[in-house]
């Protein structure tokens, strides 16, 4: 039921929307498949959102006890495992990291993560987070291709390793190794991604579940009061 | 008992006697057809917006520092919070769609003619404030569409000559959209609007109920009376019209289910991107666009080569609506026995609204700004000739009663 009505509307959408590419400067972005109810994956995103953007970025609406709810974690697993930047766990992802010191370090403040996915969409994170490549010209080192001279650098690139630009066609090619496969690459951002997708919109879950309960009440109530109508208005002719 | 407790009321106010004038001997035409849910739609989506709106501002913070957080924690901390939130965010789209549905029905069927032309000029003000309504509120969630939005709004004002940038000034409260402009928003979006437009929808009704409705033949049921002086071919708006208009509130709050629960930022049309950006004064984001419901006026400004003469073009788009009871000379109301001039019109009327829709929401490119000028040509000429391709029009007669078709 759920995916019908989202293709239908992805499919009505699509005929209208032309504003992914608009996003994007005109790069191909790939898309990925957002999936709430995938709690490993997002487990497994969490994991790499602590150890790998909560040091920098903060998600500052997010809480860590909502987290552990949502993803099938108890509050202890969440404080063993991926707690570093806190200590209580009803507070929310917030980094120690002053303002005025990341804007000196980066040449801005790293944004907030929160509703990051909302603000960028999905497809364009999925696409960003694997395709720096490296640049001489720039502080870091690298530049990314669907955001040009971004500040961040390659925090990943011990899984992806290094790429470089073919400086003819900007084809993207493997200059190091990185400890992952491609393929396992591109998994780990799908989690993260995925996991981004869940802290954007909390209670998504919840609007997802109560939708369909919704359409089915006003279902039956149609069932009822379209014979009630009927039943009024037969002697008008 | 209930007979002598209404029958103390009544001494005192006059309770059975509004109940009788306006629901239960109030007598609507009993051909009203799909266009006339949108009336009842449109107090249910107002109802809902007052509603939510009284919740959210329970927890919403009207502070610039503190605004954006507000809203996420709504969305997040406050319990059904995201409901709440959602349903005035949906609301909103929702109230502009009857709106001009509604609006739609007013065209096709004449509905503004004599004797109804005060039922539209109340309609008119009532679109005006809902506007008003709209962009103050679209201020309040501080994102980055928010702040620019009201910022390029508000400078239209400053195209004014002489008083212009005195007047944005004063509008703003400070040299740029700031915490003293979203302050001042909030109070107009929370009291002072929603009380003009509670008090215009009493008007519009009054009037409506004083002139009776009309109906898709667009023919005075009023003329056919029996001997009671009960209109032949009207029935009583309740129980008729309250249980037909229950069908239509159920489907639409399907529809309008589909969209809360598995749609709610309908793609960037309802929840703009960039609005999930905090506002930030220092960073213009590429491409501002208003919501969707303004994008034909906003079609229409940027049509205009000239800033001031832009403005003048979008006022006049909208003051032109007002004078539709005296732009329009044919003796026939409903689009059914109209002659073909008017019938082409329309049609390329609400092409151009819609193409205009459109095109505002795009960047405006040469071809883009080219296809503007030209629908903008037609919106206008659909009113300016109107008197003359109406009088001239080869109308067909009108039935004396009521059809059911």
């Amino acid at each position: 039921m759920r995916t019908l009505i989202s293709a239908l509307f992805i499919g009505l959408m699509s005929i209208t929307s032309s504003q992914v590419m608009a996003a994007s400067g005109g790069v191909h972005l790939d898309p990925v498949e957002i999936d709430l109810s995938d709690k490993a994956s997002l487990q497994r995103g969490a994991k790499t959102f602590m150890n790998y953007c909560l040091s920098c970025h903060q998600a500052s609406f997010m809480r860590y006890n909502r987290m552990a709810k949502d993803l099938g974690l108890t509050d202890a697993q969440v404080k063993e495992n991926l707690m570093f930047a806190s200590d209580k766990i009803g507070d929310t992802m917030t980094v120690a990291m002053r303002a005025e010191d990341a804007k000196k370090w980066f040449g801005v403040t790293p944004p907030d993560l929160s509703v990051i996915s909302r603000a960028r969409g999905t497809a364009w994170l999925n696409t960003y987070l694997r395709t720096f490549y490296l640049d001489e010209a720039k502080a870091m080192g690298t530049n990314n291709v669907v955001f040009k001279d971004v500040g961040m650098p390659h925090v990943l690139w011990q899984q992806q390793g290094y790429l470089s630009a073919d400086a003819e066609t900007g084809h993207l090619e493997h200059a190091t190794k990185g400890e992952l496969s491609t393929y396992d690459y591109n998994v780990m951002v799908a989690d993260l991604v995925n996991f981004l997708a869940y802290i954007g919109e909390p209670s998504k879950i919840q609007r997802l579940e109560l939708g369909k309960w919704v359409l089915l009440y006003l279902f039956l109530l149609f069932l009822v009061v379209y014979p009630m109508k009927k039943a009024f208005w037969k002697d008008i002719h | 008992m209930f007979a002598s407790l209404m029958g103390w009321v009544d001494a005192r106010f006059p309770a059975t006697k509004m109940w009788e004038e306006h629901l239960s001997k109030y007598y609507a035409p009993k051909n009203f057809n799909f266009w006339y849910f949108f009336g009842s739609l449109a107090m249910l989506v107002l109802v809902l917006q007052i509603v939510t709106g009284i919740f959210l501002t329970m927890n919403y913070k009207p502070d610039a520092a503190l605004a954006f957080a507000s809203v996420e924690y709504i969305m997040r901390d406050v319990e059904w919070g995201w409901l709440i939130r959602y349903l005035h965010s949906t609301g909103a789209s929702a109230f502009f769609i009857v709106i001009y549905l509604h609006m739609f029905r007013g065209l096709i069927y004449g509905s503004y003619k004599q004797p109804r032309e005060l039922v539209w000029l109340f309609g008119m003000f009532l679109y005006m404030a809902l506007m008003a309504e709209a962009f103050l509120g679209y201020l309040l969630p501080w994102g980055q569409m928010s702040f620019w939005g009201a910022q390029v709004i508000i400078s239209l004002f400053g195209a004014l000559p002489v008083v212009g940038e005195s007047l944005a000034l004063w509008i703003r409260g400070d040299f740029v959209v700031a915490d003293a402009t979203l302050n001042r928003f909030f109070a107009f979006h929370v009291i002072a609007v929603p009380l003009v437009i509670l008090g215009l929808v009493v008007a519009h009704i009054i009037a409506l109920h004083e002139v009776g409705s009309n109906n898709p033949d667009g023919v005075e049921i009023k003329k056919n009376k029996d001997k009671n002086g009960i209109p032949l071919d009207g029935i009583p708006f309740h129980p008729y019209y309250s249980v037909k208009d229950i069908v239509g509130v159920v489907v639409f709050l399907f529809i309008f289910s589909l969209i809360l629960f598995y749609a709610p930022e309908f793609d960037g049309w309802f929840l703009e991107k960039d609005n999930f950006v905090p506002a930030d004064a220092l960073k213009t984001p590429e491409h501002i666009v208003p919501l969707w419901y303004f994008t034909p006026f906003y079609a229409i400004l940027r049509a205009v080569p000239d800033k001031l003469m832009g403005v003048m073009a979008m006022g006049g788009a909208q003051g032109l609506l007002f004078l539709l009871p005296w732009l329009d000379r044919s003796p026939v109301k409903s689009i059914r026995y109209r002659g073909p001039y008017f019938r082409w019109a329309l049609t390329l009327f609400i092409i151009s609204f819609l193409a205009l829709g459109y095109l505002g929401t795009q960047p405006a490119t040469a071809l883009y700004t080219n296809m503007a000028r030209v629908f903008s040509i037609i919106y206008f000429a659909f009113f300016i000739l109107m008197p003359f391709y109406t009088s001239i029009d080869k109308d067909k007669p009108v039935p004396e009663r009521v059809t059911m078709k």
